[in-house]
């Protein structure tokens, strides 16, 4: 048999199999287009590769947190029933200028997760604006800076050199 | 939820889980699919799977810097501290579970090892300062909490009892005293939800007292 045969013959062979298998399946889901799947890549890198358009402002971000957010993150993000935003002497070791390397990591999950009762109903601007007034609040960046794609991934945290890897021959 | 996955991991062992013990995985598992990721830290496990996107650098997700992430001792955190390391304690006796008087007993417990498979689990009965080696029920599976046990005759005393694994890679479960000079000593009331110090994988001592009751510590 020519090389051309056997190399038809395998695909039609591999054909063959996928569909049966696709038939003794889970048979989970179903295609997704372009469009549908922009709602669901959400992942925000470091560099800020895919953030959307918007912009946000501390003073703006203050609005919307004390509508939205202050009930569980408490005054000025000191914590409350839940995690501190901001520097919470004694009260939490934990804090984001200390373990958030990117700003970037606050508009990812953000936008996700938050709030924890509707999450993804914020808009794009609220993202930034909530993300701007975080970032203010733990004294990274100024009352009047605006956040965009564009500002975000350039703002340094303070912390962002003070990770290790634990096993970096893992990865 | 989102986390970063090294491509070593997706090509080792990782794999997308539909089905568990012969029927679909539980809602409360991650119906109707799961990332699996053997050895690896249980949220990295991700849940009601949706999404694979092949990236070039971790993202740093809010659940692999915020959290999951752990202060040593000096100024570094660290991060991406993938595998549960190798741990064992005793069950049997253990808080709860008192002994009725002297006699012949057996020690019993459960090791494990992200790494791969359990190697030996020695057991001491003086709080450390002899051992000896306990039997591993079968199959000695990789990744898999592994029964051990030692036939032991108890004289009534109170005694300090510990288990202290291996696994095959080589490691060894560590002291309190070996964690804490790597790690540097935790802080005083620290309450247990704070995870200050997560990967704790250290020896366990359990006193029995000449009552038979077991109690959790330091040793």
């Amino acid at each position: 048999m020519s090389m051309g045969k056997r190399f038809a013959l395998a695909v039609a062979v591999a054909l063959v199999a996928s569909a049966a298998s696709a038939a003794d399946g889970p048979g989970l889901g179903k295609p997704i287009n372009e469009t549908d799947l922009v709602l669901w890549d959400l992942s925000i890198g470091p560099d800020g590769k895919g953030l959307p358009h918007g912009s946000g402002t501390p003073a703006q971000g203050a609005v919307i947190y004390a509508q939205k957010c202050e009930v569980c993150h408490g005054k000025d993000g000191e914590g409350g029933r839940n995690a501190a935003l901001a520097n919470a002497p004694g009260k939490s070791a934990r804090t984001m200028a200390l373990y958030v390397p990117n700003a970037t990591t606050i508009f990812d999950f953000t936008r996700r997760a938050m709030p924890w009762p509707q999450p993804k109903s914020l808009t794009n601007d609220e993202v930034y604006a909530l993300t701007a007034y975080i970032l203010a609040r733990n004294k990274v960046i100024g009352e009047d800076e605006v956040m965009n794609a564009e500002t975000l991934p350039k703002v340094l945290m303070p912390n962002r050199n003070g990770f290790v890897s634990r096993y970096p021959e893992k990865h | 939820m989102n986390r970063s996955i090294p491509i070593a991991k997706a090509l080792d062992d990782a794999m997308i889980a539909l089905y568990q013990n012969g029927e679909r995985i539980n809602p409360a598992q991650g119906y109707p699919m799961r990332l699996l990721v053997p050895g690896y830290e249980g949220n990295m496990n991700v849940k009601w799977l949706h999404r694979i996107k092949l990236i070039e650098e971790p993202v740093m997700a809010i659940n692999e810097t915020m959290q999951y992430t752990y202060r040593v001792a000096g100024p570094k955190i660290w991060q991406f501290f993938f595998p549960m390391e190798v741990k064992s304690f005793i069950t049997h006796p253990s808080p709860g579970l008192t002994l009725k008087g002297p006699g012949f007993y057996e020690i019993s417990g459960l090791a494990y090892s992200g790494n791969g498979r359990i190697g030996k689990v020695m057991v001491s009965a003086d709080g450390g300062r002899s051992w000896a080696q306990a039997a591993l029920d079968a199959p000695l599976l990789s990744k898999a909490l592994t029964r051990f046990r030692m036939p032991w005759r108890w004289d009534g005393q109170p005694v300090l009892l510990q288990s202290r694994a291996w696994d095959e890679a080589g490691n060894v479960q560590p002291t309190r005293a070996e964690m804490f000079a790597e790690r540097g000593e935790p802080k005083v009331n620290v309450p247990v939800t704070a995870f200050p110090m997560g990967h704790m994988n250290v020896v366990t001592t359990w006193a029995v007292d000449n009552k038979g009751e077991a109690k959790h510590v330091y040793g």
